[in-house]
């Protein structure tokens, strides 16, 4: 992991650039390196961002110099290398593509030729690889969604969306961890809170992780929603 | 045991230095607007220095108190007046049970900030009492004051030692033209060179589009060399990002965590009170300085506070005239 790019923000974040593209291989370079970084706690480090190709680290610059830090995070870069057959953690989230619960899934059917079990079928069969969190608490950014069933946002989006949407918006699919206002297709639900502040920990997964949908009935979906102790299932990976 | 709001001002919010380690997971920092002001009113009451204060936006509350305690009004001048008398900000005032604390709009400034001995009762979320607006988390019920609202304390601290010597001369946030200075990127060869000159020689005035979240600034176009459009990166307190409009935005306490504009300097965290305490129509300048200069400029900050918190731990000239009078009085009795 030679090749990272240093700069300043300002004068207490530094932005860590490991590459220009939105690539699978970029994205596990940045989860290894943040995993490394936050088993090795440095003085001075505040927060992490992580995003497609970068990582934003915020420090004190009280404790520790801009110099300072891009010396120990190049020391680190040598050392942390995505070790051969790690593993990745893959939620199991069920999702209940019925009626009311996904609203839009006849007209995403009906824009990509294609029956709504077979959308059903396309879109819950990827392991999604979270690429980063970002927008509103908990909200994953996920790669490689099929692209027969990449549709175009609404048009005129909806002011309202249930907590546990699942969408399509482009070439993207994702979760709406909160009820928010959103232009994305929707096509399911999930009773899973993926996002509940007083939980811990208070937002199920961290970039890096793997999504797999899993179609429930309505009531299977009813059930867990019910269920208080629910807890989604959680696989681990060879990645 | 607490505070009654009597009159909640136009955006009053519970903040403390805000909430990290959930940035990486979406969860935005949030937190109090001027960090200055913020320490300033809890070191006057020898406050953790990250304990939570009321801040409050362009026109302050009304608050009436259920029981005494001692306070410190710090930021923007809102003329405030206990019981309808005018009171010092930047000063240690004891408050009994019972009195109301009116705070007006702001004569100079934008934001204040009210910090208590006896520490707000507010439960702490994800490491933080500070209040999340958009995610409704944090904070008293994670929204703004209202009416009606009460807020209870944590303890009863009703004595802090050298009392009437805490008490601060510091009058800022006057001018209607500031300075802020910058440390340039990280995007920005996304500008042409003109561009950035522009940026640089031109006066910015402050939009009326002034929230918790960003200021945008009005002025001279910033021309990309093809466009500024970024695979979305993670975005600092003080970013500025300028889209296709060629405007700068500053980002600010209530930002998203990333964002997918070019960023052509990042405001250092010296001037950042200065820029959140502008008003609509306040003008703004750049200049740039180096990521060290900026740093350097932060530890300075740190010895004055220390400077300060020294000078509020000292008896104070009223106090050491009685002891000397007492003094010769004994000599005399003797």
């Amino acid at each position: 992991m030679a090749d990272i790019q240093f700069s300043p923000v300002g004068d207490s974040s530094v932005l860590l650039e490991f590459g220009h593209d939105i690539s699978e291989e970029t994205n596990a370079k940045i989860t290894a390196f943040s995993k490394a970084l936050k088993s090795m706690p440095t003085a001075g480090i505040i927060d992490q961002v992580p995003a497609f190709c970068s990582l934003l680290i915020n420090y004190d610059p009280r404790l520790v110099t801009y110099a300072t830090l891009v010396k120990k995070m190049k020391e680190l870069s040598k050392t942390a290398s995505q070790a051969a057959g790690a593993m990745g953690r893959v939620f199991e989230i069920p999702v209940c593509y019925d009626g009311e619960c996904g609203p839009d899934l006849e007209n995403i059917a009906k824009l990509s030729g294609l029956s709504a079990e077979e959308v059903i079928k396309i879109h819950s069969e990827p392991e999604y690889l979270i690429y980063m969190l970002g927008f509103m608490p908990g909200f994953p950014y996920l790669g490689g969604l099929d692209e027969r069933i990449h549709v175009p946002r609404l048009e005129d989006p909806r002011l309202k969306i249930p907590q546990g949407s699942v969408g399509i918006g482009g070439a993207q699919t994702g979760i709406y961890p909160l009820e928010s206002p959103g232009g994305w297709q929707l096509l399911g639900r999930t009773p899973v809170k993926t996002y509940e502040a007083l939980r811990k920990p208070p937002i199920l997964f961290e970039a890096g992780d793997y999504i797999k949908f899993v179609p429930i009935t309505k009531e299977m979906f009813d059930k867990i929603e019910n269920d208080a102790g629910y807890k989604c299932q959680v696989r681990r990976k060879e990645v | 045991m607490g505070i009654r709001v009597i009159k909640a001002g136009l955006l009053t919010t519970v903040q403390d230095l805000g909430r990290t380690g959930f940035q990486s997971q979406g969860f935005g920092v949030s937190g109090v607007m001027d960090v200055r002001s913020f320490k300033l009113a809890n070191l006057l009451l020898d406050n953790p220095e990250n304990e939570a204060v009321l801040e409050f936006t362009l026109i302050g509350p009304t608050l009436e108190f259920t029981s005494d305690t001692i306070i410190a009004i710090t930021g923007g001048d809102f003329s405030p007046k206990i019981n309808e008398a005018p009171v010092t900000m930047y000063q240690a005032i004891y408050v009994n049970k019972g009195d109301v604390l009116e705070l007006g709009s702001s004569a100079t400034g934008s934001r204040g900030y009210i910090a208590f001995s006896s520490y707000l009762d507010i439960p702490m979320v994800m490491g933080s009492r500070s209040t999340n607006l958009k995610s409704g988390v944090g904070g008293f019920n994670g929204r703004k004051l209202q009416k009606d609202d009460y807020l209870y304390f944590r303890v009863k601290r009703r004595y802090i030692p050298f009392f009437l010597s805490r008490k601060l001369q510091i009058n800022e946030f006057k001018e209607q033209e500031i300075q802020l200075r910058v440390v340039p990127g990280p995007q920005d060869q996304l500008f042409t060179a003109a561009g950035k000159k522009t940026f640089y020689k031109s006066s910015y005035t402050v939009t009326s589009d002034f929230d918790r979240m960003g200021c945008r600034l009005d002025g001279p176009y910033i021309a990309a060399k093809t466009t500024s459009d970024i695979i979305s990166d993670g975005i600092a307190f003080g970013s500025i990002q300028v889209p296709s409009h060629g405007k700068p935005i500053i980002l600010l306490a209530d930002r998203q965590t990333t964002g997918g504009y070019g960023k052509i300097a990042t405001v250092i965290s010296a001037d950042l009170p200065k820029l959140v305490q502008c008003k609509t129509g306040d003008k703004v300048r750049f200049k740039e300085v180096t990521v060290e200069e900026a740093q350097l400029l932060l530890r300075e900050e740190v010895k004055e506070m220390d400077q300060y918190r020294r000078q509020i731990h000292h008896p104070c000239r009223e106090v050491l005239d009685c002891r000397l009078t007492a003094k010769r009085l004994e000599r005399m009795m003797r």
